[in-house]
């Protein structure tokens, strides 16, 4: 945080000194003066297929080893919650999934977790969403989300709504933590997206529906925010989310986002999406929180096509 | 100067394979066993073979009739080398071999015929009015898989979830954790009484089970007067010495009177290498020669029995009149009780009636549930379908794409059906409580019912500026029970399956043509 605040101090002062640093410094520069990769907030990426665009993407954030250090513990948290097929878009998109636990192997991860705690048969889900596959041919480990063992008890000094919860272990000892949601339709939160996707991370999800469901979404970023957020916008539920009925609900975006600001990856994704982020709920109580910012204004985003 | 009979081997090997393949079914605890194996175990198993036969005829439902003919031709060798309540038994009475009691010496019991024919005009007729608790409680099949489903499959998953838990600790997460069957006292309790009762009766008397309240050895023995091969004393070596009968589990040979009960004989075959004289023989029989093979009880026997068993029939109507009493419930206190017309029956069960006259709660489709939202009932259905499993949407709900419970079930209870023709059962409607829910009494975003729905039968719809409320289609609902799994709500759910008694077929769910491609020419930010 600090060394991305550092360079945009940096990239605005050689320009033009103190005033213009309010302005998103990519767009005074142009597309053709790259920044360096620290100071981009979000990479937007559309037109390729899911694991050519994340390349695309994490590259021009500077490489997955700016992330992951070698010999580093990563745990991946896709959306794995339906026993629906990828062309469905209830999940996270299997080959971009495989295709992260890759590049965090590559970049010297001691070992690559991925789970989820799924809503339908977690053994079902994991295999009709094409997601044990890819992760296990990538050379990383599937992690069973589904019993309460796995799940400890962790407080939320920060939360409004929600002041404690069970965590899976994995989130407990893991170095890095990417989260890597799929964008759709949500009929409860609105959208699931980004900060929706931490859900699958605890155990006792009806305790949030009781409680201000999009408050305590937004009270869980507060406990561990992930490292890395993807945004999956290949395959877009566009209603009946967030477990769809058919393919008719899905609009194909082709898209990718990745940002370290889960708030601003929300916001832009809702924006892609067809909403405005401060109808969003959660997206807006998060920015309130100040626990990142639905202002995509004052984001400097690298924009890329395939 | 005699041989060793092959026979005794011979058996346990079939007996093994016979049972092991039913075991393996009924502790199945990835719940993904192809189904064929469960069919291979279940085909020659007479109850569920016979009723799979008389409700679904369409199936391939012949076992029974191999088993008729078989002990037509060689007696109730059912019991020895195909029953796996059978098989338990002799694995008990190997047992005694080691207890304290060196002598495991068996001796002949008089036969009591009466009791067991009584019994098993009780449990027939009782079936043919619809009433299958006597038949649930004493098929030895059922016996057999509730043994397995509630004592060992739980504790083989439990001692899974041991090993799982400690691997994980250590990093290693590829044996994965299963769900434990939701504990059911009942079911557990009915498992345990039976396997202590046969056990006890297995280290006390052998086979006494079998010839006291099994209704299939029962009606095996009556049709073994007829069969061809029989187990014969030799009068020209027989000394009277007693050997034989006391290797008789079944007690049924009377070295005394140097006669063979063959209708209390269970087949196994073991009598045949007890004779020092070579005495004991399996032969082909004619029924010229009734003296040593004849049963107690004198002559016309198969009438006799079958009349004791009409003596019964008038019971017969008192139990349909009970049967139409106890049907419907109601339960719980709370602020807006979910009040069921009926609890749900599996899909293919065509109708909790229909079901509740065929099922013998064996629950195989209990074990086989990937979600564990089949459990055994208790006052469910009322008491005439007690044990028998129903879709509790409280510990699951139904998974949409499966269609498993129909595949396993080896009676025919639970009709088999193809996914597209599944999803489109509707096994009840859901039932939407607004007072119950978070929308109407916090004012706060749920939907988790909506959320769960896999045909948005239970969809969201404008409540408040921004806030949105659960509503049903009911035509399209098949009743899963997702939503109701799902609700949040304490202590009664804002959303609930009623119940069809006749399942319906639910319309399609609106489906348009596939996905559209729409790549954004510019990000909108």
């Amino acid at each position: 945080m600090e060394r991305r605040k550092f360079f945009k101090g940096l990239g605005a002062s050689l320009l033009a000194g103190g005033f213009l640093s309010q302005m998103p410094v990519n767009e005074v520069l142009g597309a053709a003066i790259p920044l360096p990769p620290e100071a981009y907030d979000m990479i937007a990426v559309k037109g390729g297929e899911p694991d050519v665009m994340f390349d695309k993407a994490i590259a021009a954030m500077g490489g997955m080893k700016r992330f992951v250090k070698k010999g580093q513990t990563v745990v991946v948290k896709p959306n794995i919650g339906w026993d629906v097929s990828p062309q469905r878009a209830g999940n996270t998109n299997p080959g971009l999934v495989g295709r992260i636990v890759k590049h965090c192997l590559d970049a010297g991860a001691k070992e690559v977790l991925v789970f989820d705690n799924t809503c339908d048969n977690w053994v079902k889900c994991y295999e009709t969403s094409g997601i044990e596959a890819a992760v296990k041919s990538a050379g990383g480990k599937v992690v069973p989300g589904n019993t309460e063992s796995y799940y400890k008890p962790v407080q939320i000094p920060n939360g409004r709504s929600l002041k404690e919860a069970k965590v899976h272990e994995l989130l407990l000892t893991a170095d890095v933590f990417i989260n890597v949601p799929v964008l759709k339709h949500h009929s409860s939160a609105q959208m699931s997206i980004a900060m929706k996707n931490l859900m699958g991370i605890v155990w006792d999800r009806r305790w949030w529906h009781r409680n201000n469901l999009q408050q305590c979404i937004a009270d869980m970023v507060t406990w561990r925010k992930p490292d890395l957020n993807v945004i999956d916008a290949y395959r877009v539920m566009m209603k009946n989310g967030p477990r769809g009925v058919s393919e008719a609900d899905v609009t194909v975006m082709k898209s990718l986002l990745i940002s370290t600001d889960i708030v601003a990856a929300d916001a832009a994704a809702a924006k892609l999406f067809g909403n405005e982020p401060a109808d969003i709920e959660h997206i807006r109580i998060a920015h309130e929180m100040k626990l990142g910012t639905m202002d995509l204004k004052s984001l400097n985003i690298q924009r890329i096509s395939v | 100067m005699k041989k060793k009979s092959l026979l005794p081997s011979a058996r346990v090997v079939v007996a093994s394979v016979a049972t092991g393949l039913v075991a393996l079914a009924m502790l199945d605890i990835t719940a993904s066993l192809p189904s064929s194996v469960h069919d291979a175990a279940t085909w020659i198993q007479f109850i569920p073979s016979l009723l799979s036969f008389l409700t679904a005829p369409a199936l391939v439902a012949t076992g029974f009739a191999v088993v008729l003919i078989v002990t037509l031709l060689f007696g109730r060798v059912y019991c020895s080398w195909i029953c796996p309540l059978g098989y338990f038994q002799d694995v008990v009475i190997a047992l005694r071999r080691f207890s304290r009691r060196k002598k495991s010496r068996f001796v002949y019991a008089l036969p009591w015929s009466w009791v067991r024919h009584v019994g098993l005009g009780l449990v027939l007729t009782s079936a043919v009015a619809g009433l299958m608790i006597p038949l649930a409680l004493l098929d030895p099949f059922s016996v057999f898989g509730r043994m397995m489903v509630h004592l060992a499959h739980p504790a083989l998953a439990a001692t899974n979830n041991l090993l799982s838990d400690a691997l994980s600790a250590s990093g290693f997460y590829w044996l994965k954790p299963r769900t434990v069957p939701g504990f059911d006292a009942t079911s557990f309790a009915v498992g345990l009484i039976f396997t202590v009762s046969v056990v006890v009766m297995a280290l006390r008397n052998g086979r006494l089970w079998c010839n006291t309240f099994c209704p299939v050895g029962t009606l095996l023995g009556l049709i073994s007067r007829k069969s061809l091969w029989r187990i014969t004393l030799d009068e020209s070596l027989c000394t009277s010495c007693g050997l034989c009968a006391m290797s008789c589990k079944a007690q049924c040979i009377d070295a005394k009177a140097r006669r063979v009960d063959f209708d209390r004989c269970v087949g196994c075959m073991n009598c045949l290498d007890s004779c020092s004289q070579g005495g004991v023989k399996f032969t082909l029989t004619t029924t010229t020669q009734p003296a040593t093979t004849n049963s107690d009880s004198g002559k016309q026997p198969g009438r006799r029995a079958i009349l004791r068993g009409l003596a019964v029939l008038p019971l017969a109507a008192l139990v349909a009149k009970a049967k139409a009493a106890t049907d419907v419930f109601s339960l719980r206190k709370a602020l807006k009780p979910n009040q069921r017309d009926h609890f749900v029956s599996p899909p293919g069960s065509v109708s909790a009636d229909r079901f509740n006259s065929v099922c013998t709660a064996c629950h195989l489709c209990v074990s086989a549930c990937p979600t564990r939202v089949l459990q055994p009932s208790f006052t469910e259905y009322g008491l005439r379908g007690f044990l028998q499993p129903y879709m509790d949407f409280h510990s699951n709900f139904c998974n949409y794409e499966c269609t498993r419970c129909g595949e396993v079930c080896p009676t025919g209870a639970i009709m088999p059906l193809v996914a597209e023709a599944k999803k489109r059962v509707q096994t009840g409607v859901a039932v939407f409580v607004k007072e119950n829910c978070v929308v109407y009494t916090d004012e706060t975003a749920c939907g988790a019912c909506s959320e769960h729905c896999p045909t948005k039968a239970v969809h969201m719809v404008e409540y408040k500026p921004g806030l949105l409320i659960p509503e049903v289609t009911a035509d399209i609902c098949v009743g899963c029970g997702a939503c109701e799994y799902a609700c949040p709500t304490l202590p009664n759910r804002a959303i609930f399956v009623n119940g069809h008694a006749v399942h319906q077929v639910a319309s399609e769910p609106l489906k348009a043509d596939e996905s559209k491609e729409e790549v954004p020419e510019e990000f909108p930010f």
